[in-house]
């Protein structure tokens, strides 16, 4: 019989915000969404005051005034290294491991019955407050739907002990009394239209949920549905997701802070998230065949005149090198930009994207001589961000001011990821 | 042009805190091949040193700080050195720390005996800051290193 846990950090960002600043001690804290848009992340003083999730910030105005609420803008550059390091970590504990989330990874513990699961996941836990200051919560079942609900469980102190739940240690009727006490909109993958569908047929629990019949789920929803149930039975139907196949596209895109009308202004946009995707693109190893760049008013504004438009081409020749990568890609924005509208957001994708080993010369571009240099100019701009900052150096192209550039009033700095970043300490 | 690329290894693996850093090769023999008698030193071109390996013992809990002031000049920490901190170790008497206590950031040496808990300086200018009760000490990690570049 398989059995899984799902590891999840709890209140992540918000976590990882309060690691690096004793300010933050005891305070409620928020992280709020690009632009600072929406709340997306509370720490527990916030799940405390009530304040849900996803509230658009400006309308917690007052509460955070009353309650002294701290926002952050998301500083993705230190949740990812967190992630990664908890990660790192969770993948000694498993060779089968799947990293679900930035904060949630499956893993998958048949063959460790012998160790006793509630002190494996306490181990696990004990390490990750040890090592990275984060505490997490630990859910063991015999199929990945289970597991996460024990990882509700043991959050929500439901059941389970210090923070890790195993379902597979409780008996039966003891499963069953628990499933009475849990909402079927908890069990993973049973969304709010479905939640409500199922209300109107009268299952409210886990339980009700697990004990319909399948076969009619099946008819009335999906058969998506009916793997949940087998799965609340404990018959286990998803399997770890655990290859992470190498980037066969890069997309960068964001909103605008504001509504961008001028050609110049959408270059410079486009052609920096151009050089943050040839970055990641020449990370990897690889190379970018096509390029794709689309623009959009905003949608949900239907009073004001809508645009958008998408256009990819093919390149003469695959290339990881930033300038000819941003010279295609401005050429083709040039070609969509329709002056009139207020832009919203803007994005660019690198298609059909291979390793640089399977590189093939065309006729038409310069010497491998010329090759050669152009990597290492590629490999000093890599270099001397790494070492400064994203974007220290960078093409004209990208402009400086950065006037469309979204919003981001209040943002932690990379503590992790970037030297300018690193947290002072006082030797007084 | 082989200047270029030397300094470009340096930049890359002196200076960025990956977790799987790349290996940063000191050619600290670059061996000139005559012909004739083998070199005695061949076998050992292999041999590189890496200033990850040298100062982090444990890259995914090791964190870096960077110190304002003069109170642990003492123990060789001056203004502007960058920390190397393991948060894995566990603190220990006499150990230098990071530590936060009252909301601020502290770099000092732990002092862990007969009851008596406190942060000492390493400059006779500083007094000890005695943690007593009511204090919240949080021990954030032990110092195992420094470095400083002088940007020349």
């Amino acid at each position: 019989m398989p059995v899984f846990a799902l590891v999840d950090c709890n209140n992540f960002y918000a976590s990882c915000e309060k690691l690096f600043d004793p300010t933050l001690k005891d305070k409620p804290v928020v992280v709020l969404s690009n632009n600072d848009g929406c709340v997306v992340a509370r720490s527990a003083e916030v799940k405390a005051l009530g304040i849900p999730m996803g509230v658009p910030w400006f309308k917690i105005q007052q509460e955070a005034k009353r309650y002294g609420i701290v926002a952050f803008s998301s500083n993705y550059a230190l949740y990812a290294d967190m992630s990664n390091r908890v990660v790192e970590i969770l993948s000694s504990y498993s060779p089968n491991i799947e990293v679900y989330s930035i904060d949630e990874s499956f893993l998958e513990l048949s063959g460790f019955e012998r160790v006793g699961f509630q002190e494996y996941g306490q181990t696990i836990r004990q390490q990750i407050a040890d090592w990275l200051g984060l505490a997490v919560c630990v859910g063991v079942g015999p199929t990945k739907t289970l597991a996460k609900l024990a990882n509700h469980c043991a959050k929500k102190l439901l059941a389970g002990d210090q923070g890790v739940c195993d379902f597979t240690t409780l008996a039966p009727e003891q499963v069953s009394q628990l499933f009475d006490r849990i909402e079927v909109g908890e069990v993973w993958g049973v969304g709010r239209k479905i939640t409500a569908k199922l209300e109107a047929m009268g299952i409210h629990t886990v339980r009700q949920l697990r004990d319909t019949d399948a076969e009619t789920l099946r008819s009335r929803f999906s058969v998506v549905l009916e793997r949940t149930v087998r799965e609340l039975r404990g018959v286990s139907c998803l399997d770890l997701q655990e290859v992470v196949p190498e980037k066969q596209q890069i997309m960068s895109s964001r909103s605008f802070g504001r509504l961008v009308y001028d050609r110049e202004d959408l270059e410079e946009a486009v052609a920096s998230y151009v050089s943050r995707a040839a970055e990641k693109l020449r990370n990897q190893d690889s190379l970018a065949g096509a390029i794709q760049v689309y623009i959009r008013t905003n949608i949900f504004k239907p009073e004001v005149p809508q645009y958008q438009r998408s256009m990819t081409i093919p390149l003469p020749e695959a290339s990881a090198d930033t300038r000819i990568l941003v010279g295609w890609a401005i050429k083709v924005l040039r070609r969509i930009y329709r002056p009139g509208y207020g832009y919203h957001k803007a994005g660019i994708t690198l298609l059909e994207i291979v390793p640089k080993a399977n590189q093939q010369f065309s006729l038409l571009v310069p010497s491998e001589m010329e090759n050669g240099r152009n990597e290492r100019l590629m490999a000093t701009l890599d270099a001397i961000n790494g070492r400064y900052g994203r974007g220290s150096l960078r093409l004209a192209a990208e402009g400086v001011a950065k006037e469309w550039q979204m919003r981001r009033g209040n943002l932690s700095p990379r503590y992790t990821t970037e030297w300018g970043g690193v947290a002072r300490v006082l030797a007084g | 042009m082989p200047e270029l690329s030397l300094d470009l290894a340096a930049a890359a693996g002196l200076f960025v805190p990956l977790l799987h850093a790349p290996r940063l090769p000191l050619p600290i023999d670059e061996v000139r091949v005559s012909a004739g008698f083998p070199s005695p030193a061949a076998d050992y071109e292999d041999k590189q040193l890496d200033i990850n390996e040298y100062l982090v013992r444990n890259p995914v809990s090791t964190f870096f700080f960077s110190v304002e002031g003069d109170s642990m000049q003492g123990s060789e920490i001056f203004d502007g050195d960058i920390l190397v901190v393991d948060k894995s170790i566990r603190p220990r008497h006499g150990q230098i720390v990071i530590a936060f206590v009252d909301g601020q950031r502290l770099v000092k040496r732990l002092y862990q005996r007969a009851g008596r808990v406190a942060l000492l300086a390493e400059n006779p200018a500083y007094p000890p800051l005695e943690i007593r009760e009511g204090m919240e000490l949080v021990v954030w990690g032990v110092v195992t290193g420094k470095f400083k570049h002088f940007g020349a």
